[in-house]
């Protein structure tokens, strides 16, 4: 039951890996300009794009199904609740 | 049916003998077995423990232990139980055992990861016996709260790697299932005609899979204080204790799941059958099992509404608390509902699951109370919470993995036990357990804190009777493992189907052959079809 | 008693990178609570650690990924020595990054700042904590780059020996997906440490 088995050509690669290296000078820069608290959620906001970059492409989740799908969203969702839930405690002390 | 061999006589790989077809076996039937050998004697160890720490208590003042030993023995009973068998046992010896067969499938996903799980738990347990030498087994509870887990000089670090260790085997466990579960189901069976205690892995798989980490880092971050003193938890550079109790309650509120998840699906195995009557809300248990291990990770801190977190983190995780009560009560009403005009026929394991089901049910009433915050400023480190946790984790799993043992135990093994005798083991062991922990929940509410190895003169009554429920329940246990034993003196084989069961283990022969099924499996449309067992027994009763 | 479908071997290794990324994110919630109750101290402590380092090294890892991905593509279009070269560039961009590494925490260690010592121990809390969850979290990182190199390199051997083919690509594209997420990690470990402003 072979599938043909899934490529990104090696353009696609070097186009992503150019998109990634501009992204990481994007977020230096950032950090040269002061905007108080809104900086990290700026380097977060910057770091996650890169990271689906990085895993739509070079991990091939383009091609990957539902399963493989919502287990990725529900790990990250638990990790989400993981830090959210507990700045119920810190946040309100 | 012609002689076929059992798995017993065939190893895989083939070319291995006695001792070392056990040891390096690719066969789930085997490694579940191996299991059930290792989860056995450290079940039966604790419960040894659990009798000292009881006979400790039966009367006031220090009387076999004093403090110190005392502490470290409840830490040990808590480790042993909950590390070294209530999580394991059902997914890895029933689960290891059924799960490939209950799928039509020959073994599972990854058989070699299977067998290295195994080897993680076997050295688990030894580093865990090496941590009770030279500075003894540590004595901060199986929680290891921060600060005294960092500064005491008792084996904590050895003890926590042993822990760590098991956690992989947990972990790689939950990866090979739902590899299985997505990858090797029999074409003609889809999500919705798996059996239910499929279901139940599953949902625990994801759990084992996901929460299983956590305690990794934070047993990793005790190891790493105690030896570098970094201060992450430490107030007086920086750190917050309280930060441990969130990343340990983070994997061990969501554990609870793990424990009673395959024991709810074992449960829901046994009540259709000896009911003879499809169960009660199929797709409501199968979603019920989901929403519980969901919404079981989103509760952790109701175990620290008095740690000093703020009120907002209190209110919020009360609310949830209540909330995946929700779930578990569904599966409760199905299985009332399940045995609600059928035809009953009691036999042991049904037996069995009907005191899960009480058992089961005061605990989860009793862990509102405890969810409820304001109630819980009161009873919060009392008997009480020792009761309730008992109820579930003993009453709840502890009696799905003896009606577990007492429902498979002919498949597995070839062999029926006595029944009188499991009937009377059964009833030892319930009643003994209401005597032993019934008590605890009235000195609990009279405020006798847990961990404590004396108490004030007020409590001695409710301890001493406490006391004689364990030896009765204990009794009771010896009486049920020497009934299981002695079946495979019997000389008369079971067949492949004594329950009369619509489940796919229950077509093949007792015990099955290495490769699990003789002729393709024939999948019902709908797991709990009893038309054709009815009418079999209704033919066989009309003597045609 | 092969397995079924072989597409099981990638949902395996896809289930074990959750783990890592759960594991890492305990750590993460340490980090997030100190940060927003320090904010201040770990200003101070990004700016006592080296920039261009980071920086290297976070393109290093992007780098890295790239070979590697290129490397799978080489695969199932049968070009071997693509893959080789993939594999080799990826280990040495491994090997760099931990040199760096090396290089950066004897700075720091010369410099007297090590989980427990003086300099630490009587800073102020939020420092202390931002270097002790700098070591521990890129200590951990640094340990999965190096399980990550043992897996390219066991790859590599396999592809010498023929036994990794466009048809049998399975071990080269999970440790492929280990060494992306050891990159995703670091592109996250990057800005929270070095970038903090």
């Amino acid at each position: 039951m072979e599938k043909t088995a899934h490529i990104f050509e090696y353009k696609t690669l070097a186009l992503t890996l150019a998109g990634l290296l501009i992204m990481t000078g994007v977020t230096v820069g950032a950090a040269y300009i002061d905007l108080g608290w809104v900086n990290v959620w700026i380097a977060l906001a910057i770091a996650s794009i890169k990271a689906s970059l990085v895993l739509v492409v070079f991990m091939h989740m383009k091609f990957e199904g539902r399963a493989l799908r919502w287990s990725f969203l529900s790990t990250v969702g638990f990790l989400a609740v993981m830090i959210g839930f507990t700045f119920w405690d810190v946040a309100f002390r | 049916m012609e002689a076929v061999k059992s798995f017993y006589d065939t190893p895989v790989p083939a070319r291995f003998t006695g001792m070392l077809s056990w040891l390096i076996t690719l066969d789930h039937k085997r490694i579940a077995l191996m299991y059930l050998f290792a989860i056995l004697f450290w079940f039966l160890l604790a419960v040894l423990l659990g009798g000292a720490i009881r006979l400790e208590l039966m009367f006031p003042g220090a009387n076999i232990m004093h403090a110190d030993l005392y502490n470290s023995a409840f830490t040990l009973h808590g480790v042993i139980m909950i590390f070294l068998f209530i999580i394991p046992a059902l997914p890895a010896v029933f689960g290891n055992f059924f799960l490939p067969i209950h799928i039509g499938a020959d073994d599972v996903y990854f058989p070699r990861l299977n067998l290295l799980s195994w080897y993680l738990y076997m050295t688990g347990g030894v580093i865990a016996i090496v941590s009770l030498f030279s500075d003894g087994f540590p004595d901060t509870g199986w929680t290891f709260y921060v600060p005294f887990s960092i500064s005491t000089h008792t084996n904590v670090s050895t003890a926590v790697f042993a822990a760590f260790i098991l956690g992989f085997s947990s972990m790689l466990t939950g990866l090979n299932f739902i590899t299985t579960i997505h990858k090797m189901r029999v074409k003609t069976m889809g999500w919705l005609q798996m059996p239910l205690f499929t279901w139940s892995l599953y949902a625990t798989s994801w759990v084992q899979l996901l929460a299983t980490p956590v305690i990794t880092i934070t047993l990793v971050l005790v190891m790493v204080e105690r030896v570098f003193n970094v201060g992450l938890f430490d107030p007086a550079r920086g750190g917050d204790p309280i930060l441990y109790q969130h990343l340990f309650w983070i994997y061990s509120h969501p554990a609870v799941y793990i424990m009673i998840l395959p024991g709810m699906g074992v449960i829901s195995e046994i009540i259709p059958v000896f009911a003879r009557k499809s169960i009660f809300g199929y797709k409501a248990i199968v979603a019920s099992s989901m929403a519980i291990a969901i919404a079981g990770s989103l509760v952790w801190a109701h175990h620290m509404y008095t740690s000093g977190m703020s009120d907002t983190a209190v209110f919020v995780f009360s609310l949830l608390t209540f909330v995946v009560a929700i779930p578990s009560a569904i599966k409760v009403f199905s299985w009332v509902a399940t045995l609600y005009k059928g035809a009953i026929q009691m036999t042991p394991p049904l037996f069995l699951s009907l005191c899960f089901i009480y058992l089961f049910s005061v605990g989860g009433l009793t862990g509102l109370v405890l969810g409820a915050a304001g109630a819980n400023i009161h009873v919060h480190d009392t008997h009480f919470v020792v009761a309730h946790f008992h109820f579930t984790m003993f009453g709840g799993t502890g009696f799905a993995f003896f009606a577990a043992l007492h429902y498979w135990w002919p498949k597995m093994f070839g062999r029926m036990y006595d029944f009188k005798k499991a009937y009377a083991a059964a009833v030892l062991v319930t009643a003994g357990f209401m005597l032993h922990y019934v008590p605890m929940f009235v000195l609990g509410l009279q405020g006798m804190p847990r961990r404590y190895y004396d108490y004030l003169p007020q409590y001695a009554a409710g301890n001493f009777f406490a006391g004689f429920g364990a030896m009765f329940m204990i009794l009771g246990i010896g009486l049920m493992m020497v009934n299981l034993m002695v079946s495979f003196r019997r000389a008369e084989a079971a067949g492949p189907d004594p329950w009369g069961g619509v489940t796919l283990e229950w077509t093949v022969p007792s015990p099955p052959p290495v490769h699990n099924f003789v002729t393709d499996p024939d999948v019902l449309d709908y797991p709990y079809d009893f038309s054709r067992v009815v009418a079999g027994a209704v033919k066989k009763s009309r003597g045609t | 008693m092969a397995p079924s479908d072989p597409s099981g071997k990638k949902m395996g290794m896809w289930l074990f990178l959750y783990t890592e990324i759960i594991l890492f994110g305990g750590l993460f919630v340490l980090y997030a609570v100190y940060f927003a109750r320090y904010t201040p101290d770990f200003i101070d402590g990004a700016a006592l650690l080296d920039r261009g380092f980071g920086i290297v090294n976070t393109v290093i890892l992007l780098v890295s990924s790239f070979f590697v991905a290129a490397g799978i593509t080489a695969v199932r279009k049968g070009h071997t020595r693509i893959v080789l070269a993939g594999l080799w560039g990826a280990l040495a961009c491994g090997a760099i990054f931990l040199v760096n590494k090396y290089v950066e925490w004897g700075h720091k260690f010369e410099n007297g700042i090590y989980p427990g010592s003086e300099t630490l121990v009587d800073s102020p809390g939020g420092l202390n904590l931002f270097f002790g969850l700098y070591y521990v979290i890129t200590g951990l990182h640094g340990l999965h780059i190096l399980i990550g190199m043992s897996l390219l390199a066991v790859c590599l051997v396999l592809v010498y020996r023929r036994k990794i083919t466009a048809q049998q690509d399975a071990l080269l594209e999970n440790s492929g997906l280990y060494w992306h997420l050891v990159d995703l990690i670091w592109i996250f470990i990057f800005p929270l440490f070095y970038l903090v402003v």
